[in-house]
């Protein structure tokens, strides 16, 4: 289907008007202010949907603010959109859409409600404005929007000394992370006169100064990515903030870490060898370097997961586990560029954004749903819960089973392309990679364990499964599940080999923008 | 050496910035870290767009000559309205913290421990 170009800017305009109407709306009624919510999302899921078909079949779309075509040279906003930014689009919208009908229930006994939905919405909005744009210093006003609007979202039970102290920690760490993306667009844009990345890839020499922004840039993004050894905020924001914001959590995290592939391939992409040759290039001394930080979240992300006794706090260190595993396949694929192994390993870290969005997104909500029903996050309390909520147990087993990568399910999908690929990197790569993963199953099995099996507790006699709404979002992620796990080669096909062509491509995202191309 | 000066400063609220955020103790002085690393990324965007004897870009009353470069001045602008905003809450957040606690130093406001 052919989608104007104007739908580009309305993906990001829709849930930024939604969330100045929703305070309106929430006048009126809460009930209707819940079914805007939904319906704005939906729209703007459905939107998402219909642009991703149209690019994956006719190529880039741009759009310039303010003017009718694009003049040498560039000094106006304009959005970019390719496979990749849509790939990250279909996530968020996913993730953001199951957030919100989830908290029809599980937030309905909290105040406040209108300010929660607003600030959902615009993180939404920031969320996609930063994977659709394609100028450095609209990044950072983005980066910022997704910034602000999580904090206040994670501090959100101010009542709380803990979410509070989280969400001063989120803010300080992703001020100054922001802060230093801004210095670095400022070298890049005091070098070249540019602030368009298309325009930006094109004339970039790698000079000292260059390599200097490429270094701030990779260190603020990846510490907003939350990889080890800048994770310290990651698990105290998942853990403290509501469940639903955990999961929009994950895939603000996700954003960040586009940004850092966008700078990479696309920003200087220039000075990337398509040759793998091992000599000192860029892409050996980065992607060794990149690889070298998954590997060290791999195996913090999992020991510390295998100590903590609160189940959220858990979840969020096996989701920097999961982070160092994209890490993994996406740096293992930077070293490697031009190889055939290289690609699969590109292959499997963009993948794995996508399963590892759904998997710690369902456990997330499974968190959720067991302290919906009994007001307890800590798992030496739990126990026997598998009696009263059968439909939550078998949605924690997807989850499980997902997270480790037990086939047939999607985490298995794309961990076994990172395994392969970085066995030829270097096995001992893809050995520490299973064993982790390995213990990630046996992180999940003891949770499993202590809040699901064993005796009934009196104290959770009367615990009842959680609300249908509730259940319904679950089940529609674990069937998303299911279904990638099943047919893997119909989503690598269709979303994640056009995302890494375009990751690999950035000639082409260039030539949409510079006249000519290089 | 005399134009290298802003560059200096710039470096120097920074890093000064910095070493609040890593070593102090107290809230406020960690908001006021913020408050400097983001001084000196302004200082830093003005200073690059402004020419030798330069004027205020402003086209329509201009006596002639050379003007500085007006894109950065547009750039600081937004990123000072941002840092208010980013300020404001981490204010707010720093009442809050006060609130529960009945402290502003962090080695004791610590809940969330490994």
């Amino acid at each position: 289907m052919n989608m104007p170009d104007y739908t580009i800017p309305l993906v990001v305009a829709i849930p930024l008007l939604g969330a100045f109407l929703t305070p309106l709306v929430s006048r009126i009624n809460d009930k209707l202010r819940n079914v805007f919510v939904i319906i704005v999302l939906a729209l703007n899921a459905l939107l998402v949907f219909l642009l991703a078909s149209d690019i994956l079949t006719t190529g880039i779309k741009t759009y310039v603010f303010g003017a009718k075509d694009l003049t040498y040279p560039i000094v106006r906003i304009l959005f970019e959109v390719d496979a990749m930014s849509i790939f990250m689009a279909i996530i968020s919208s996913i993730l953001v859409l199951a957030a919100v009908t989830y908290s029809w229930a599980f937030m309905k006994e909290n105040t406040g409600l209108d300010k929660y939905y607003t600030l959902i919405l615009l993180l939404t909005a920031g969320m996609l404005g930063m994977v659709f744009t394609g100028d450095m210093f609209n990044f950072f006003v983005f980066l910022e929007i997704t910034s602000i609007a999580s904090c206040a979202l994670i501090a959100f039970w101010t009542d709380v000394g803990e979410s509070v102290e989280a969400g001063f920690k989120y803010i300080v760490i992703s001020a100054t992370g922001a802060l230093f993306v801004l210095f670095a667009v400022a070298l890049l844009y005091g070098q070249y006169n540019a602030l368009n990345i298309a325009q930006l890839s094109s004339v970039i020499q790698y000079t000292f100064l260059d390599k200097i922004a490429l270094v701030l840039l990779i260190v603020a993004l990846a510490m907003k990515a939350g990889i080890v050894p800048m994770h310290m905020w990651l698990p105290d924001s998942y853990g403290s903030a509501p469940s639903t914001i955990s999961i929009v959590l994950v895939s603000a995290t996700l954003a960040s870490l586009y940004g850092v592939l966008r700078v990479v391939f696309t920003l200087y992409g220039n000075a990337l060898s398509t040759i793998a040759n091992f000599d000192i290039s860029v892409n050996v001394f980065i992607g060794w370097f990149i690889v070298a930080l998954a590997v060290i979240s791999i195996i913090v992300g999992v020991t510390m997961a295998l100590i903590q006794s609160d189940f959220k706090r858990l979840i969020a260190y096996g989701a920097v586990a999961e982070i160092g595993y994209m890490f993994l396949g996406i740096g293992a694929g930077l070293t490697a560029l031009g190889t055939a192994y290289g690609r699969t390993a590109l292959n499997g870290g963009i993948f794995h954004i996508m399963n590892d969005a759904l998997d710690v997104g369902l456990l997330f909500l499974v968190a959720g749903a067991i302290y919906y029903a009994t007001r307890e996050r800590s798992l030496d309390r739990l126990g026997g819960l598998a009696r009263n909520m059968k439909y939550t147990t078998a949605f924690f087993i997807i989850g499980l089973l997902a997270v480790a990568g037990m086939p047939p399910l999607n985490g298995f999908a794309s961990k076994i392309l990172i395994y392969e690929s970085t066995f030829q990197l270097n096995p001992i790569l893809a050995i520490v990679a299973i064993l982790c993963s390995i213990l990630l199953l046996a992180v999940f099995v003891k949770v499993f364990h202590s809040a699901f099996m064993g005796p009934q507790l009196p104290k959770y006699k009367d615990v009842k499964e959680v609300p249908r709404s509730m259940l319904f979002v679950m089940g529609v992620i674990a069937c998303i599940i299911v279904f990638i796990g099943l047919f893997p080669e119909f989503v690598i096909n269709n979303v994640v080999e056009p995302a890494a062509n375009a990751l690999v491509g950035y000639s082409e995202y260039v030539s949409q923008v510079v006249a000519g191309g290089i | 050496m005399i134009y290298n000066i802003p560059y200096i400063a710039v470096a120097a609220l920074v890093l000064i910035g910095l070493y609040a955020l890593v070593f102090k103790r107290n809230l406020i002085k960690l908001v006021i870290g913020v408050v400097l690393i983001e001084s000196g990324v302004n200082l830093f965007l003005i200073i690059l767009g402004y020419r030798e004897e330069s004027i205020a870009p402003i086209y329509t009353s201009s006596p002639g000559g050379v003007m500085s470069f007006p894109v950065p001045q547009a750039l600081t602008l937004t990123s000072i309205v941002i840092g208010v905003a980013v300020i404001a809450l981490m204010l707010s957040l720093v009442i809050h913290i006060y609130r529960h606690y009945g402290t502003l130093d962090v080695r004791k406001v610590r809940r969330l421990k490994e």
